[in-house]
């Protein structure tokens, strides 16, 4: 199964990045876990100092931004 | 001299004496005429220039700047985190990762909270604010000195050997850290330009949403004082004469941090009616170095002596430069 980690601190911004994993994964219809971690030395201890950020299956996606939706589909096919 | 809001200003002239038939002098000619002006004017620099500073804002990730401070000693390493924390982006809500993914890679604490001081307060909003309500100069005079007290405060505490003041657990996972493969050090995310700028659209139209009410009632308020609240009141209680003006804005900024965009028009007002604008600094510096969230967040990884050591050195910081200003100016 795929697992989706969204990594942030509970702000805004964090919570859209959530929104658009869960989205991405519903229109993929695919079976995904999608996790959001709040725990600043859970963050820590992954390396990501800037917040949001998304994992795909243990890889860092992306990093200090919100990305929409379509690019995680995208990055969930390729 | 050519003044890009020369359009916001005719129009609200127009509106006020042509439609409304209103004099420029009357209270409410001058208070209309500073709200319809001040509104979209505020409101159209911050749209434009976040987007700005958003887009240029991917091209400089946290990993790069600590990739850059990694091995830097005291005050060069000072200053250039300073530096640094004027062009990258901030959130409160990532203090506490940076502050630890910077403390495992072996910053020096002190170079650390130079950055964790300059990030927050140089920040697009408050510098928005400051250009389009006071000019240019005085938002080249709140970085620079927003940079030096980063500088000097980081380096005092630096000094002062704190860091067994910070929690155990971030020396822990610096030990951790140490023995993963250096090679994994800094690796970029590659983004397109079409990500960039939605990257800035999307920071931009966030910071909209989230200040133009504040705006607009802010700048509403100022408007008031503006058209109505005599100069010599204002002069009396905020002017530079009176010595406990600097620190009773100071604490009254702390707990405005996401309010910036709301008062800062209030203080525009309160400068035209003769407040001095080392204490404008002042404030403005209270509300973005100092921010209660960021405080809360900080808790987790810093000793309550800690905490109370970066407040104390900043707000005595942010004092001097609000009397150094007030002296200087007069």
């Amino acid at each position: 199964m795929i697992k989706l980690e969204v990594l942030g601190t509970g702000c805004k911004k964090c919570q859209q990045l959530e929104a658009n994993a869960k989205e991405a994964v519903a229109s993929l219809n695919l079976e995904a876990q999608v996790l959001h971690i709040t725990d600043p030395m859970e963050i820590a201890q992954r390396g990501v100092m800037s917040t949001p950020a998304l994992i795909i299956n243990g890889k860092i996606v992306s990093k200090g931004q919100v990305i929409t939706s379509e690019k995680i589909q995208a990055l969930l096919q390729g | 001299m050519f003044d890009p809001f020369y359009p916001f200003d005719w129009l609200a002239t127009q509106i006020v004496t042509n439609i409304l038939g209103l004099s420029l002098k009357s209270h409410l000619g001058s208070s209309l005429h500073f709200f319809l002006y001040d509104v979209p004017k505020i409101l159209t620099l911050v749209l434009v220039i976040s987007f700005i500073v958003g887009t240029l804002q991917t091209f400089i990730q946290p990993e790069k700047v600590r990739y850059l401070l990694r091995g830097k000693r005291t005050i060069f390493g000072n200053i250039l985190a300073a530096m640094l924390g004027i062009i990258t982006p901030f959130c409160s809500c990532s203090a506490v990762p940076l502050f630890i993914g910077f403390l495992e890679a072996g910053i020096p604490l002190g170079v650390t909270f130079s950055y964790l001081i300059s990030a927050p307060m140089v920040n697009e909003v408050a510098i928005i604010l400051l250009l389009g309500l006071f000019g240019f100069k005085v938002m080249i005079m709140y970085i620079s000195f927003g940079v030096i007290l980063a500088i000097i405060a980081g380096y005092i505490i630096g000094l002062l050997k704190l860091e067994k003041w910070v929690e155990p657990f971030v020396w822990q996972l610096q030990k951790n850290h140490q023995k993963l493969s250096e090679n994994n050090e800094f690796e970029e995310i590659s983004l397109t330009w079409k990500d960039r700028f939605q990257q800035g659209w999307y920071q931009s139209s966030e910071i909209i949403k989230s200040v133009w009410l504040y705006v607009v009632i802010g700048i509403a308020i100022g408007a008031g004082i503006h058209g109505y609240v005599p100069t010599n009141l204002v002069v009396k209680w905020a002017g530079a004469n009176n010595p406990f003006a600097v620190p009773i804005v100071v604490m009254i900024g702390v707990p405005l941090y996401a309010n910036i965009a709301g008062v800062m028009p209030i203080t525009e007002a309160l400068v035209n009616k003769g407040m001095p604008i080392g204490t404008v600094l002042a404030f403005t510096m209270a509300v973005t170095a100092l921010s209660l969230p960021e405080m809360v967040i900080l808790k987790k990884v810093l000793s309550p002596k800690l905490l109370t050591v970066f407040i104390t050195i900043v707000t005595l910081g942010i004092f001097g430069i609000g009397y150094l200003f007030n002296a200087l100016i007069i």
